[in-house]
């Protein structure tokens, strides 16, 4: 005999989906079914097998970050494409980076000066990092140089070198305010394909000017050269050759 | 678009979910750069698709999008893989043979291989039940199968997967002989 509550129904009741009345009835049934029984029986072994398994697949802790930072990009693009007001970005308060800030300067206090090179590439691709999660890519929202630059009036005391460099294929996304080696200095950011770069600049008050280089370092590119009075440092996680032809832009 | 109260809700309600589109991905696409690329995907659309959602069950609206992002790009790259997908009786072959599979002393591997070589449509539907726990009126919601057709689904699934099982451990046997 073929009992057709073996093969349907009795998945519902397995699975706590069956009302009241229903479940009351078939576990009735159930008394009385061998097959059922043994259908019952079947189920449960095979659910066992699955979840003794672990077969369940978790997110990598690559594909978690490669998510966060997609989330991160596009919410820079929505907010060009928005066009939201910068006031609204300007009045915000950005509270992580001041906490941000706070923790750098701490630290700044233990850093060792001969190691001053290697130290301060560490920080600003700290920054950079620091700055793609979310909310704190920028502190001015603009495309236009001309809402950036003036931002930075009365908020550091140097001009940093602020263009927009779209039709070459880097176009400004916004600027912020950083705090690197105990000084504010200026971050502005420029999008270069699916990549944002930060661009880092403060006048130099060392005595000695800090050697142009390039290098790579946890996966984050950069480049940093002294032009005129003002040191400058890029930093990204776009392609070093990108790095140089932004370079080329800023410092012909 | 999404200001950024969105992107917080988002963060919120939706990335706490991303196991469980890592989880049914991987099970649909059979394998895990494919998968995590398909992920990333759908979590972008998702992102830029949240003004559409309106509050309820974050995660099956999540997997919703991860399942239908995963059945376009197998159109777009494996189209012959879906030509047999309504065929329930065709089963897809394993990867490996069935020798090497029924040798195959550890039970994890053999499982695994069994619900691998069934076709999508029941595969899903076994791993949003039986490794999500997920309800019929969510799996409903997630897959577009009507809701009184969950339970039938679900039964025919575990019935060829147990028959699967069973051919395996029926060749595993003759091997031993």
């Amino acid at each position: 005999m073929n009992c057709e509550l073996a093969e349907t129904t009795i998945h519902g009741y397995f699975d706590g989906e069956l009302d009241a009345v229903r479940s009351v009835e078939f576990e009735r049934h159930l008394e009385h079914c061998p097959q059922c029984q043994a259908a019952l029986e079947g189920i449960e072994s095979l659910r066992m097998q699955i979840q003794q398994s672990n077969l369940y697949e978790h997110a990598s802790p690559e594909l978690r970050e490669k998510v966060r930072k997609q989330i991160a990009q596009e919410t820079g693009k929505d907010r060009i494409t928005a066009g939201l007001s910068w006031k609204r970005w300007f009045l915000l308060p950005t509270f992580g980076t001041l906490a941000a800030a706070a923790a750098l300067i701490t630290i700044m206090l233990f850093v060792i000066p001969s190691h001053r090179g290697a130290t301060l590439t560490a920080e600003l691709i700290d920054a950079h990092v620091r700055s793609l999660q979310p909310g704190h890519l920028f502190d001015v929202q603009s495309t236009d140089q001309h809402t950036v630059k003036p931002w930075f009036d009365g908020k550091i005391d140097f001009i940093p070198p602020v263009a927009d460099y779209a039709t070459q294929g880097f176009p400004l996304v916004g600027g912020r305010l950083d705090v690197v080696d105990g000084h504010n200095i200026a971050a502005l950011v420029y999008a270069r394909r699916k990549h944002f770069i930060n661009v880092f600049a403060w006048p130099n008050r060392e005595k000695e000017s800090i050697a142009e280089s390039s290098g790579s370092r946890q996966g984050y590119n950069w480049v940093a050269w002294q032009s005129g009075d003002m040191q400058i440092y890029l930093v990204s996680d776009a392609a070093l050759s990108d790095l140089r032809e932004l370079k080329s832009l800023i410092h012909p | 678009m999404l200001d950024p109260q969105d992107k917080i809700r988002f963060e919120q309600l939706v990335l706490p979910h991303l196991d469980s589109a890592a989880n049914l991905a991987r099970w649909i696409l059979r394998n895990r750069p494919d998968s995590d690329d398909v992920v990333q995907e759908a979590t972008l659309r998702a992102y830029r698709f949240f003004d559409k959602f309106h509050g309820g069950d974050a995660r099956a609206w999540l997997l919703q999008i991860v399942r239908n992002t995963c059945y376009t790009w197998l159109q777009k790259n494996r189209p012959s893989e879906l030509m047999t997908e309504f065929d329930e009786e065709v089963h897809q072959r394993p990867s490996a043979n069935p020798e090497t599979l029924a040798t195959q002393a550890n039970e994890r591997q053999r499982l695994m291989s069994a619900l691998e070589s069934l076709s999508s449509r029941f595969r899903e539907v076994l791993v949003l039940r039986e490794l999500e726990g997920c309800s019929y009126k969510e799996i409903g919601e997630i897959t577009g199968i009507p809701i009184g057709t969950v339970m039938s689904t679900l039964s025919r699934a575990r019935e060829r997967l147990r028959q699967i099982l069973i051919g395996m451990a029926g060749t595993a046997a003759k091997e031993v002989l």
